[in-house]
């Protein structure tokens, strides 16, 4: 298992964010973390992260424990808002050798790799252009290149196609397969419904607690409906 | 080390692509150094005045011109009967009249006591007296090259006016400049780009790396920290090629107090960063609730010691109140460490005071 979470619990003062909740994702598998806004995703997210520590319970993500090692954990994981986190007023190429610097890759390889990506995101013609002059597609593309570049084993994606167009969010989907099919572990939230068809698995977090896991096939028959967005909303009416 | 070398030329490019900041970087000294340099200025040159010579003999003649070649005056007018005085005073050229009675040269050789009437326009009080006081200086300056051989006995007060005798105010604002500026750039560049980074997420990626809070923070600072500082030599420079403002002590440790009092700023950058997520505040908090009171309260223009005892305790928490006094000091009075290990220590208090203030705020924001 890449991540076990067991009890996680997460309050601020009185209010419990994530309350108590447990899952597992495998090696490899892309797993869809749902939920309203104000669900605790993003509260979830940051503690599997390291970015934050649980209030109680264990979590142990790409081997290392996120309350003790979080520095480890890190080290092992790549991360994706949703504002792409790119700097504008940095080239294409700019952006990598940054990033790459502070993941601690060393300049030879990090500019191989600069190249490399370039090339394969097709990016050559604008590499030395500055990040505003580009489409919000590519940028994305870059960004989620970029929280690879490290080569981490889990890669968090906190709702990585918001504000692109349908098209440009299918490409993206299909790098994420690409991704998963090199045996990188997905873990992504998301607020579009038809993109939880695309994950092995998905778990659904209503009030700080997860509701339902499982596959979108087995949660649809569950639910007795015949889409994702149904099984969503018939969730969070009840 | 690397990874700050990463840094270093990622901010370097965000200001270099940036002309906004660049122009508040260092347009901002120029100008800054230039209006108060120049415009705002207590000096008097070429005050008109107006000269009632009632003896006209060799005595007065020499005394007038004496006056008039300080340079301080131009002759706006000679007048003939004291009734004009008041005349010459209403149409609002004159700022200063002389009154020489008769027979000077006559009275001088008889030893007799002798009265110069001097009357200014004290609409303006600190001109007023600037003008009297120059001018009695040269009358007394005249009497002595006068009498050089039959010098009387009298006590005459002997005045000095030292670390700069020529009262010149660019002397005061050069050192109250450099804290403006620093206090402002520092703080202002340090929140802003602190902000900036969590207005576009990246601060949230820059978390997530294997970097260590403190060492992203450290890393995004640092850079201004020599940006400042290199504001402060470029101030010191202008201050010196353009208007003569000497450093009278040791060069080295006016550079090394700059950076103290450069971190105080950057930390209370940081800290203006840990209290908002967006630009605009913190470009608004670093402004307006640092500018009016770093130049009003820190003695910059005002001497703290006449304001009201409550204004008096509040100077007290303006970093720059204490930098001025070290400035001053270093540049103007040549002291050393000796004299000003306490505001030196001050300023270290301040560091310590905001960084501590900060760590907890991020604390409080991320458990």
């Amino acid at each position: 298992m890449v991540i076990e979470v067991e009890n996680l619990v997460k309050k601020f003062g009185d209010f419990t964010a994530v309350d108590n909740i447990s899952f597992e994702v495998k090696e490899g598998e892309i797993f869809g973390f749902l939920g309203a806004n104000g669900a605790g995703k993003t509260t979830a997210i940051k503690m599997l992260c390291g970015l934050m520590a649980p209030t109680s319970g264990r979590g142990v993500v790409a081997g290392f424990d996120i309350k003790t090692q979080r520095e480890k954990v890190k080290r092992r994981i790549g991360y994706m808002s949703q504002k792409f986190s790119l700097y504008d007023d940095l080239s294409s190429y700019e952006n990598i050798m940054f990033y790459g610097g502070i993941y601690g890759i060393r300049r030879k390889e990090l500019k191989k790799k600069a190249e490399r990506l370039i090339r394969k995101l097709g990016l050559e013609s604008v590499e030395n252009k500055l990040l505003k002059s580009l489409p919000p597609g590519w940028k994305q593309k870059l960004a989620f290149s970029v929280a690879l570049l490290h080569e981490p084993s889990v890669i968090f994606l906190d709702e990585p196609t918001g504000g692109v167009d349908p098209v440009t969010r299918r490409q993206f989907w299909e790098l994420i397969y690409e991704t998963a099919i090199e045996g990188k572990t997905i873990f992504v939230t998301t607020h579009y419904m038809d993109e939880a068809e695309y994950c092995d698995r998905v778990s659904i977090m209503v009030n700080g607690r997860i509701d339902a896991m499982a596959s979108p096939a087995e949660l649809k028959q569950n639910f007795e409906v015949t889409s994702m967005e149904d099984v969503f909303l018939k969730l969070a009416r009840s | 080390m690397k990874r700050f070398a990463g840094f270093f030329k990622k901010e370097l490019i965000h200001i270099i692509r940036d002309p906004r900041t660049l122009i508040i970087l260092f347009g901002m000294p120029f100008v800054q150094i230039l209006l108060f340099g120049y415009a705002i200025t207590n000096e008097v040159k070429n005050a008109r005045i107006a000269i009632l010579d009632n003896s006209k003999d060799e005595v007065s003649f020499k005394l007038i011109d004496k006056i008039l070649s300080s340079g301080y005056f131009t002759m706006s007018e000679y007048l003939q009967t004291s009734a004009e005085i008041d005349h010459a005073f209403k149409q609002g050229e004159v700022k200063l009249a002389v009154v020489i009675p008769e027979r000077l040269s006559e009275k001088l050789k008889r030893n007799e006591l002798v009265q110069i009437q001097l009357i200014s326009d004290a609409t303006d009080p600190n001109t007023g007296n600037t003008l009297i006081n120059y001018t009695s200086a040269i009358i007394r300056d005249f009497e002595f090259s006068r009498s050089e051989n039959l010098r009387p006995v009298l006590i005459n007060p002997e005045i000095k006016m030292r670390y700069n005798p020529g009262l010149k105010s660019v002397y005061l604002f050069i050192p109250g400049i450099i804290s403006v500026i620093l206090m402002l750039v520092s703080t202002m560049m340090t929140s802003i780009s602190l902000t900036r980074e969590k207005e576009l997420g990246t601060m949230e990626v820059l978390l997530a790396s294997p970097m260590k809070p403190a060492q992203v923070i450290i890393s995004k600072v640092i850079p201004y920290l020599f940006l400042a500082f290199g504001n402060a030599l470029l101030i010191l420079a202008l201050g010196y090629i353009v208007f003569d403002v000497p450093v009278k002590g040791s060069l080295t440790l006016l550079l090394f107090e700059s950076l103290l009092f450069i971190a105080v700023a950057l930390s209370l950058g940081i800290l203006i960063s840990t209290k908002t997520d967006s630009q605009q505040v913190a470009l608004m908090i670093s402004l307006f609730a640092l500018m009016l009171p770093t130049i009003i309260l820190s003695g910059f223009i005002f001497p703290v010691e006449n304001m009201p005892v409550i204004l008096q305790i509040i100077s007290n928490i303006i970093p720059a109140k204490w930098f001025i006094v070290i400035v001053k000091g270093i540049m103007l009075k040549g002291i050393g460490i000796a004299e000003l290990w306490k505001e030196t220590l001050i300023l270290v208090g301040f560091i310590f005071v905001l960084i501590i203030a900060s760590v907890k705020n991020y604390k409080v924001r991320l458990e």
